[in-house]
C-alpha cells in the first residue's frame, strides 16, 4: 500500500481539522461509538497531528454508519463523518488497486442504478 | 502659493522596515509648494513634535504634510502642534503611509512608491485648504439611560450622584432587569435581590433621577450636547400618581391563567399584575392581551376593589419629548431560544430548562418557594446534569460563534449550591473549557470540585432523550477516558449562550451608532475608548457591548457615567468646523440635499435674488444649520448642481488629490 497522505485526506473530504475546538459533541452523538476503536473526534484529532496508520489499519472505518449525526451537531462545521469518509476512500481506492476509467463507465450505465451513485463512485476510485 | 513643509515619520520600524523614508522626503522635496522635507524616528514625540513647530517658524511655513499613522490616530496631535507655532490646525494634512502602505505590502520598492503618491496627494490637497475655525455648540444638561438594568441603574446612580437630572428608560414595568431574577451572586454567593433592591429604590428616590418605566425610545434627533429624544409611555391601564401598590387588584382580578415572565413562564400571574415584590416603582400593571374589561368590557374587578381609583381603562399611549445633552446605551442580553438544539429535548421535556429557569426554581420567590422541584412531577432530582457552551461558541449557524463568558462561573455556582443544599444528589457538568478569568473566580470553581466533589467531566452532551419512567437518558461523550456516557438523570440544565436584547439593533438606528455582525454596540476603540460609541454623545453601559458578568457591567456602567459627567460639566462643546455649506447661487432648490441629510442639519427658505437686469426674483435655497451638521458629506453627493460641499473637504480638494494619484 502507497503512503496516504494527511493533504490526501483533507484535500478529498474537504474538512479544515483546525476548525475542531475539542469540545466531543460528535462522539457524544454517534450511535456507533462503542462499535468503533477509534471515535469521531479521535479521527480529526489523528488526521490533524498525521496519524493516519492506526486509522488506516482500524475496522472502525466501516463502523461508521455515516449518519452524519456528527456533522449535524458539531457547533464548529468541522464535519467528522466526511473525515471518516476521507479514510475510508484512501484505503478502498488502493485495496486491489480497481480503479474506476472513465470509459467503463457506459457498461455500468443501468435503469435502475441511480446516476449519482455512478458519478459519485467515479468521483471516488478514479486513479 | 502655499509654503509646505513635509514631515516622514519612521514610527520606530512600523514604517521604515517597508518604506524607504529618506528617498519619500527627497522625492516629496520637489513638488511644487515645498519648501521643506524632512523624517524623523517618531514625529509624534515631543522632539518630532518641535521639529515641526521650528519648521514653520524658520521657513514661513503655511501648510503641513505629515506622512505617519491614520489620522484617526494622530490628527488631533498634529493640528495642536501647529496651532502652537501660529499655523491654523486646519491647515494640516495626514498621508496615511502606515495603515494604508507599510503594513499592507511586503515589497519595499512598491511600499516606497505608494508613500511617495499619498504623499503628493496630501500636497495636492493642502495647496487649496484654507483656514477653518470651529464654532460652539450648547450642551443641554441631562442624560438620558435606556435601559435600567443594573448597568442603567448604577450609570443613573452614578450621572445623579454628580448633581446632573438623569432619566431611565425601561420597556418593563419596573426597573431591575435580569439580574431581579438571578437568585445568588458569584463568586461570594450574596443574594442578588440583597445587593440590588437597595439600589433600584435609590433610583426612584434619588431627586435627579426620573424614571419612565414600561417606556420606549421612539426617535432620537440631534447630536452630541443637544438631542432631543421621543418617549413612548405605553399605557399600563394604572395612573401611577394614584397606584400605592397594594396589591389587591392583583389577588382579585379573575383571569389567572397568565404565563408570569418574571418566573419564565413556570408559574402564573393575573392580568392585573405587579411583577414583584419590591418593584419599583410598585404600580400595577394591566396585561391588555388578557384583560376581560379590554378585551370585551365585561369585568371591572381591579376597579371596584381599587380604594385610589388608580385603574383607567381608557389611558392611551403617551408620546412626551425630552432634551438631552447624552444618551447612555443599557439594553442588556437575553438567553437565546433553543429551537436549534432539539437534541437537547428542551421542547419535548419539562425536566431540561436552561440556566436562568433553574435561578427561579432555586429563588424564595420563585414558582416553587426556592425548592429545588422537578417542573414535571415536583419531585426532587436527585440527579443533575449541567450542560455548557449551548450556542455559545457555535460557528454552525445554530448558535452564536462567541464565549458567553457567564455560564462557566453561574454553573459552578449552581453546580455548588445544588450539592450545598441536596448533598444527596449528584452533579454532572459537561464542560469544553472552563473559562474562570477574574478575581477569585477560578477559586470558587475549584471549591465546587474539592469541596463539593462536583463531577466535572471534559466533553459534550449529544443526545437527551426523555424516557418512559420520567427521567432522562443523557448521552454524552467523556473525552479524557475516551467513552461514551450514558447517564440517567431526572433534570437537564443547559446554559443557553446569551445575545443582545432584541431592541438593541433599532435604537442604534435610531442613534447612528454602530455595531457588530452581533448585534453588539461597537465601542469607540476596544482598548482605548471601551464605553463610548463612535456617535459623538452615546455611551455604553453593560451587555449591550459585549457578554459579561456583573462586576464588569457595574464598573463599566461607572466608567459610562464618568464619560458622561466629564461631558455634562462643560457648557459649551466645540463644533466640527468641516462641516456643509451651500452656494446660494447655484442652488436649484430641489431638497435632494436635505432628504438626505441624517442629522436633519438642512433647512430651505424662499430667498430674494438682484438679477443681472436689475430685477428681483424669489428662489428657494438650502441653508446649512452649522452646529447640528457632522459633516458627513451625504448632501455633497446627494446635489445635483454642485451647490453642496464640505468645507476641508471640498470636490475641488478631493479632484486634486485624485489628479496628483493618478500623474
Amino acid at each position: 500500500m502507497s503512503k496516504v497522505t494527511k493533504e490526501q485526506v483533507l484535500r478529498s473530504s474537504g474538512v479544515n481539522v483546525l476548525k475542531c475546538m475539542r469540545c466531543g459533541k460528535c462522539s457524544a452523538t454517534c450511535p456507533s461509538y462503542d462499535e468503533m476503536e477509534y471515535h469521531p473526534h479521535q479521527f480529526v484529532y489523528m488526521v490533524e497531528k498525521g496519524d493516519l496508520e492506526p486509522l488506516l489499519n482500524s475496522d472502525s472505518i466501516y463502523k461508521c454508519l455515516s449518519c452524519y449525526a456528527c456533522v449535524e451537531r458539531c457547533p464548529r462545521g468541522v464535519e467528522p463523518a466526511k473525515v471518516v469518509e476521507g479514510i475510508r476512500n484512501a484505503v478502498l481506492r488502493q485495496s486491489g488497486m480497481n480503479h474506476i476509467k472513465a470509459e467503463n463507465i457506459p457498461e455500468m450505465l443501468d435503469e435502475d442504478l441511480p446516476q449519482q451513485a455512478i458519478v459519485s463512485a467515479f468521483r471516488k476510485y478514479k486513479r | 502659493m502655499q509654503r509646505i513643509g513635509v514631515f516622514v515619520c519612521w514610527c520606530g520600524s512600523n514604517i521604515a522596515a517597508t518604506v524607504d523614508v529618506e528617498a519619500v522626503s527627497e522625492a516629496l522635496k520637489s513638488e511644487p509648494g515645498v519648501v521643506f522635507s524632512t523624517n524623523y524616528q517618531y514625529m509624534c514625540s515631543e522632539a518630532g513634535q518641535n521639529m515641526i513647530k521650528d519648521a514653520i517658524k524658520e521657513h514661513n511655513l503655511t501648510g503641513v504634510v505629515i506622512c505617519s499613522c491614520s489620522p484617526r490616530m494622530h490628527e488631533a496631535t498634529f493640528r495642536k502642534t501647529v496651532q502652537g507655532a501660529g499655523l491654523n490646525p486646519y491647515m494640516v494634512e495626514i498621508a496615511n503611509i502606515r495603515e494604508q502602505c507599510s503594513w499592507i505590502h511586503k515589497d519595499k520598492q512598491t511600499g516606497t512608491e505608494k508613500a511617495i503618491i499619498l504623499g503628493k496627494a496630501a500636497i495636492a490637497k493642502v495647496h487649496l485648504n484654507a483656514p477653518l475655525t470651529a464654532g460652539e455648540s450648547p450642551v443641554v444638561k441631562r442624560a438620558l439611560v435606556i435601559g435600567g438594568g443594573i448597568a442603567g441603574i448604577q450609570t443613573a446612580l452614578d450621572i445623579a450622584e454628580a448633581g446632573f437630572d438623569v432619566d431611565i428608560v425601561e420597556t418593563k414595568p419596573t426597573i431591575g432587569g435580569k439580574m431581579t431574577q438571578i437568585d445568588k451572586t458569584f463568586p461570594t454567593l450574596d443574594c442578588a435581590a440583597c445587593i440590588l433592591t437597595p439600589k433600584m429604590v435609590d433610583c426612584a428616590q434619588n431627586e435627579k433621577i426620573h424614571i419612565y418605566s414600561y417606556s420606549e425610545v421612539t426617535a432620537v434627533k440631534g447630536f452630541v450636547g443637544n438631542f432631543t429624544v421621543s418617549i413612548k409611555k405605553k399605557a399600563r391601564y394604572v395612573d401611577t400618581t394614584k397606584c400605592t401598590g397594594c396589591g389587591v387588584c392583583t389577588e382579585k382580578c379573575p383571569v389567572k391563567n397568565v404565563p408570569n415572565e418574571f418566573n419564565l413562564g413556570m408559574n402564573n400571574r393575573r392580568a392585573i399584575y405587579i411583577p414583584f415584590a419590591q418593584a419599583v416603582p410598585k404600580v400595577a400593571t394591566i396585561d391588555a392581551d388578557y384583560c376581560n374589561m379590554l378585551k370585551n368590557g365585561k369585568c371591572g374587578v381591579c376597579s371596584k376593589v381599587c380604594t385610589a381609583g388608580a385603574i383607567d381603562y381608557k389611558q392611551q399611549d403617551e408620546i412626551i419629548e425630552e432634551r438631552y445633552g447624552a444618551i447612555v446605551a443599557a439594553t442588556g442580553f437575553n438567553p437565546i431560544k433553543l429551537d436549534n438544539f432539539d437534541e437537547f429535548a428542551y421542547s419535548q421535556s419539562k425536566d431540561v430548562i436552561t440556566s436562568l429557569e433553574f435561578e427561579r426554581l432555586t429563588n424564595a420567590a420563585g414558582p416553587t418557594s426556592g425548592q429545588l422541584l422537578r417542573p414535571s412531577d415536583g419531585k426532587h432530582p436527585h440527579t443533575i446534569v449541567f450542560v455548557q457552551c449551548v450556542g455559545s461558541r457555535d460557528t454552525s449557524g445554530c448558535g452564536k460563534p462567541y464565549c458567553s463568558k457567564i455560564c462557566c462561573m453561574y454553573t459552578a455556582k449552581h453546580a455548588m449550591l445544588t450539592r450545598e443544599k441536596y448533598p444527596d444528589t449528584d452533579v454532572y457538568v459537561f464542560y469544553i473549557d472552563v473559562r474562570t478569568p477574574g478575581k477569585n473566580f477560578d477559586e470558587f470553581y475549584r471549591r465546587a470540585v474539592e469541596d463539593y466533589n462536583v463531577h466535572y467531566i471534559k466533553g459534550m452532551v449529544g443526545k437527551v432523550a426523555p424516557r418512559a419512567d420520567g427521567t432522562l437518558d443523557v448521552q454524552a461523550s467523556d473525552l479524557i477516558s475516551n467513552e461514551q456516557l450514558h447517564i440517567s438523570a431526572d433534570l437537564v440544565v443547559l446554559a443557553a449562550a446569551i445575545e443582545p436584547d432584541k431592541s438593541a439593533r433599532p435604537l442604534a438606528t435610531m442613534l447612528t451608532a454602530s455595531m457588530d455582525t452581533n448585534d453588539f454596540f461597537t465601542e469607540a476603540h476596544a482598548k482605548l475608548r471601551p464605553v463610548e460609541s463612535p456617535t459623538a454623545g452615546v455611551f455604553l453601559s453593560g451587555t449591550c457591548q459585549g457578554p459579561k458578568d456583573i462586576p464588569e457591567t457595574v464598573s463599566q456602567a461607572s466608567a459610562a457615567a464618568a464619560k458622561v459627567i466629564g461631558l455634562l460639566c462643560k457648557d459649551k462643546l466645540t463644533c466640527n468646523p468641516c462641516v456643509a455649506h451651500s452656494d446660494e447661487m447655484l442652488c436649484n432648490g430641489c431638497s435632494s440635499c436635505e432628504k438626505v441629510c441624517p442629522y436633519g442639519a438642512i433647512t430651505y427658505s424662499d430667498k430674494e435674488f438682484r438679477m443681472p437686469d436689475r430685477t428681483t426674483a424669489i428662489r428657494r435655497v438650502a441653508a446649512v444649520n452649522e452646529a447640528v451638521c457632522q459633516g458627513c458629506g451625504a448632501c455633497t453627493v446627494a446635489c445635483p448642481s454642485g451647490a453642496m460641499d464640505l468645507k476641508g473637504f471640498s470636490n475641488k480638494q478631493i479632484m486634486a488629490e485624485v489628479d496628483a494619484i493618478c500623474k
